[in-house]
């Protein structure tokens, strides 16, 4: 075929153009004015070229918090998240009757708005003065003693955060694991049935490793999901996430950036490329481990 | 027969074990199921309870014997629901519009067109589908606010538009269409604009139409752009809509109007969904293998 | 849509099976039912005297090769083979040092020793195969079953495998029943076929005896290289007549239309008949020679008989002559295409 070098590069421009301007000069502007100390927005001017931001974001209390919050809310969800999500898949795969149901059922979360879900959740588990809400009425029931899950102590607001957190993102990870399972030749489990091999032995040495690849995906990006989670927390806690101890990494960039105490994109970049980093990282350690545990 | 009877008493276990299992199964799934609806019907259900008896309860009540759609009424009168909803319809077509005819044109030119730096264009876009959004919000915001159009349509809808994976998605669709077709359309003389609109789209359609409900819902949902660059009311979304009426409107005493509102505004994906149901799925699916 | 109709066999201890049948006939099913992947709507299966129809396939002891192998393909050739002894529990349980052995003795059986460390996807489909085999038999099993072992094997791979599944038998004396819509696969390594259509059996027997003696249209059709013959005919007065001219004394045969089936080489070539063909073509294959020829009354524009190569054809003549061996001519009603029996002037029923 001829090479039409202007008609190529010409469906290209309206793509490139908004690429360009909203995707690839902004990654080496925040890149340029993490570097830049004393950035004042409303002058335009700044000091001196150096790590200035980092150092000054890395001693704020309040990104340190919202580090610790977002690596809890990482290491609780993304295994539950993604272990539940298998069984569930798993569970569904080996029934008939009902199947198409529960499959909707389950996929409705992922076309909700999370702000608006949020709020119902944030009704349930809150303690106001007149009422203790939903969910402590049921832990009394039980005989166990209510708290505040969204003004109440930090262990309680985690469990909430977790809680919204995997329920929103089950959806997604289940319709992959399903349509993963669907694709696992029916003939293997025959020949497995034939050996004589238990169901759970099934499971285990052909059903995940045959999977192994959608799993991993659905980690690695339940991961990375994970890391950028923001209004899921602003669901439930409001927008002043600060006050309510709950902020995320992301919340601090955007505090930083239009927040009441904002104005300093300098900060917020520096705290946006630090996220990115510890993003990268924990990719590139989750691609190394699964070169031994993956089968393709 | 001492066998036989072995035999039989297998399959009486195996037989116990596979209806004790399946119990158990649906058990468990029905509980993830009410996990997962039951704060739908919550919402439904206090949106139609009276604002009195809602905050007269002490205890929450499951159901509500005079049920009553004046929240509803509160809901688009005191706080401007409607307004918010007609913008984010209006975002949400446009943006999905433009975002349509911009990727189709470069899925287009990647999967069929030949051109110097094809390749090299091509490795670029795959390695801006890595740049986290958090990153670049921080820019795009200056930029917007420079050009003044905080506070509008355009700066809403201008930096929403593109995002590398549909295109790549389409691409890939696009690339699966035999050679052949395309050169038996040049040898009858087609222009190119003419193929892609008469041969390439009409094939591709169950893959368009995956990634125009992708993108309504992205648009639909859309929270942090909005509440970035709006801060006048008359331009908020559903999303930053329901955050300021959370703040400043219902959130502080009126939570079965507040209900309402979230109702009325999952409700549109909802029914989308209910319609589409199998596509939407398939083609998230479809999307996720992918990536 | 009944896949298999009324299944009644005896499958004789340490013999191999062919059960034969073209494509839908039912025969894959019948597989299943056996190993238990699928389950009869009536009737019972038994192995040797246990009733096993109600048991699941893991309480079989049953050994299936599936037609495209189905190797754990994240799993080695060892481990591949291993993976039915590791499912052995209680009584049966073995340790390793015994599991190695029989792995290593399944492997040597079906000689691929070498390959033992290697994945499937780095096999041809001919190795593929034997691992699949050898996974089958390292569990001992009662029964052997495969599922269309050569179907997926180009045509030399073919003839060498089907010894080696021959082989294999004779070495293992293990009950096998294989599977197979190629008739020439089935008769020459079966101790006995079975031949199916439509989920019904139509015959049993040895190869020969089904072969010399099939009991209706469709396996005389079915068996055989070149195919049988089959002619437009009708009896009269205990004479076959095909068109007009009557060219066999079949004695005992009801008058009326009829179908012949006549085989290749139930040919005799004679001049002077009794049955006139228009002569086509010869094709020389060395000991014999085929005669290609045509006549109204047969069913396909052109039929082939097998003559020895010492008989010479005159080609220049525009038709040829032929006398039908009894032995090798078959009377089928028209419409049932049950076979009809009759007695020649050679001894004997034909």
């Amino acid at each position: 075929m001829e090479k039409n070098n202007i008609k190529g590069w010409l469906y290209l421009i309206p793509a490139f153009l908004f690429l360009g301007v909203f995707m690839i000069y902004p990654l080496v502007d925040v890149f340029v004015y993490s570097f830049e100390e004393g950035y004042n927005s409303a002058s335009q001017t700044f000091f001196g070229v150096g790590t200035y931001n980092y150092s000054y974001v890395l001693h704020d209390p309040y990104f340190l918090q919202a580090v610790k919050n977002t690596f809890i809310l990482v290491i609780i969800t993304v295994p539950l998240s993604t272990g539940l999500a298998l069984l569930i898949s798993v569970g569904l795969s080996s029934i008939k009757p009902l199947r198409e149901l529960f499959q909707t059922i389950y996929f409705l979360p992922y076309v909700t708005n999370t702000l608006a879900v949020g709020l119902v959740f944030m009704i349930l588990f809150k303690k106001t003065a007149y009422s203790d809400g939903l969910v402590n009425l049921l832990i009394t029931a039980f005989g166990g003693k209510g708290v505040d899950f969204i003004g109440g102590p930090y262990w309680a607001k985690m469990f909430v955060l977790c809680f919204y957190t995997i329920w929103v993102v089950m959806p997604f990870k289940i319709l992959i694991l399903t349509s993963a399972l669907a694709s696992v030749n029916q003939v293997y489990y025959n020949a497995a049935r034939v050996d004589g091999t238990s169901r759970f032995r099934i499971f285990r040495r052909i059903t995940i490793p045959m999977i192994s690849p959608m799993i991993f995906y659905l980690v690695i990006t339940g991961f990375i999901g994970a890391f950028k989670a923001y209004s899921d927390a602003v669901a439930l806690f409001g927008t002043d996430l600060n006050a309510a101890e709950m902020n995320t990494i992301v919340g601090y960039v955007y505090d930083m950036l239009y927040g009441d105490s904002g104005g300093y994109p300098s900060y917020a970049s520096a705290a946006a490329i630090i996220l990115f980093a510890i993003v990268l990282t924990i990719t590139c350690i989750n691609l190394l481990v699964s070169k031994k545990h993956v089968h393709y | 027969m001492g066998n036989q009877s072995d035999y039989e008493k297998i399959e009486k276990t195996a037989k116990i074990r596979r209806t004790a299992g399946n119990i158990v199964l649906y058990f468990l799934l029905t509980i993830w199921a009410l996990i997962v609806l039951f704060p739908f019907y919550w919402m439904v259900l206090t949106s139609v309870k009276s604002y009195g008896s809602y905050n007269a309860e002490h205890i929450p009540t499951f159901f509500t014997l005079s049920p009553t759609l004046q929240n509803y009424v509160d809901a688009f009168t005191t706080v401007s629901l409607g307004r918010y909803l007609a913008n984010t319809l209006i975002f949400t077509v446009i943006t999905t519009a433009i975002m349509l005819v911009v990727i189709t044109l470069a899925a287009f030119a990647f999967a069929r067109l030949d051109f110097k730096g094809k390749d090299i264009a091509f490795t670029l876009f795959l390695s801006l589908m890595m740049i986290p959004n958090e990153l670049v919000v921080i820019t795009n915001f200056a930029t917007i606010t420079n050009l003044g159009l905080r506070n509008t349509f355009t700066g809403l809808i201008l930096p929403s538009v593109t995002s590398v994976f549909y295109i790549y998605l389409l691409r890939e669709n696009f690339a699966q269409i035999p050679d052949e077709l395309y050169y038996a359309a040049k040898v009858d003389g087609t222009s190119d604009l003419r193929y892609l609109r008469r041969v390439m789209i009409p094939i591709c359609k169950p893959t368009l139409i995956t990634i125009v409900i992708l993108k309504v819902i992205e648009c639909w949902n859309s929270y942090v752009w909005p509440r970035l660059i709006t801060d006048d009311p008359d331009y908020f979304l559903v999303s930053n809509g329901i955050q300021e009426i959370r703040e400043n409107g219902f959130g502080r005493e009126n939570i079965p109007a507040m209900m309402a509102a979230v109702v009325v505004i999952s409700l549109p994906l909802i029914i989308l969904f209910l319609i589409f149901r199998k596509k939407i799925m398939a083609g998230v699916a479809r999307g996720g293998t992918k990536g | 849509m009944i896949a298999v109709n009324n299944f009644d066999f005896e499958i004789p201890d340490g013999k191999l099976v062919g059960l034969l049948g073209p494509s839908g006939c039912g025969k894959s099913t019948t597989l299943n039912l056996i190993c238990g992947l699928q389950k009869p709507t009536a009737g019972k299966i038994y192995f040797g005297d246990d009733d096993v129809t109600n048991l699941p396939p893991e309480n079989r002891g049953v050994g299936l090769v599936f037609q495209n192998y189905a190797l754990y393909p994240h799993l080695t050739v060892q481990q591949n083979i291993r993976f039915p002894l590791e499912n052995l529990k209680g009584a049966d349980k073995l340790s390793k040092e015994d599991m190695q052995k029989r792995v290593y003795e399944a492997a040597k059986l079906v000689q691929i020793e070498e390959l033992m460390e290697r994945k499937p996807s780095e096999l041809s489909g001919g190795q593929q195969q034997r691992v699949a085999i050898a996974r089958a038999l390292v569990k001992m099993p009662r029964v052997l079953l495969l599922d269309e072992p050569l179907s997926n094997l180009d045509a030399r791979l073919r003839l060498q495998t089907r010894e080696e599944i021959r082989r294999i038998q004779k070495e293992t004396k293990i009950t096998t029943i294989f599977v197979t819509h190629d008739q020439d696969e089935a008769m020459s390594i079966s101790d006995m076929i079975v031949v199916m259509k439509d989920g019904v059996v139509q015959q049993i027997g040895k190869p020969q005896e089904v072969y010399d003696n099939p009991v209706n249209l469709f396996v005389a059709k079915f068996l055989g290289t070149p195919p049988i013959n089959v002619f437009e005919g009708s009896v009269q007065e205990n004479m076959l007549y095909i068109g007009s001219e009557a060219v066999l004394a079949v004695k005992g045969a009801p008058d009326g239309p009829i179908s012949v089936a006549i085989r290749p080489e139930g040919f005799i070539l004679r001049e002077d008949g009794p049955l006139h063909c228009s002569l086509g073509r010869l094709e020389v294959m060395g000991r014999d020679v085929s005669v290609v020829s045509s006549h109204p009354c047969c069913e396909n524009t052109a039929f082939r008989s097998i003559i020895n190569a010492e008989n010479k054809v005159d080609l220049a003549s525009e038709t040829v002559g032929f006398a039908l061996k009894p032995a090798k001519t078959f009377l089928f009603n028209r419409e049932t295409g049950e076979r009809i029996y009759f007695t020649s002037s050679e001894s004997g029923r034909m």
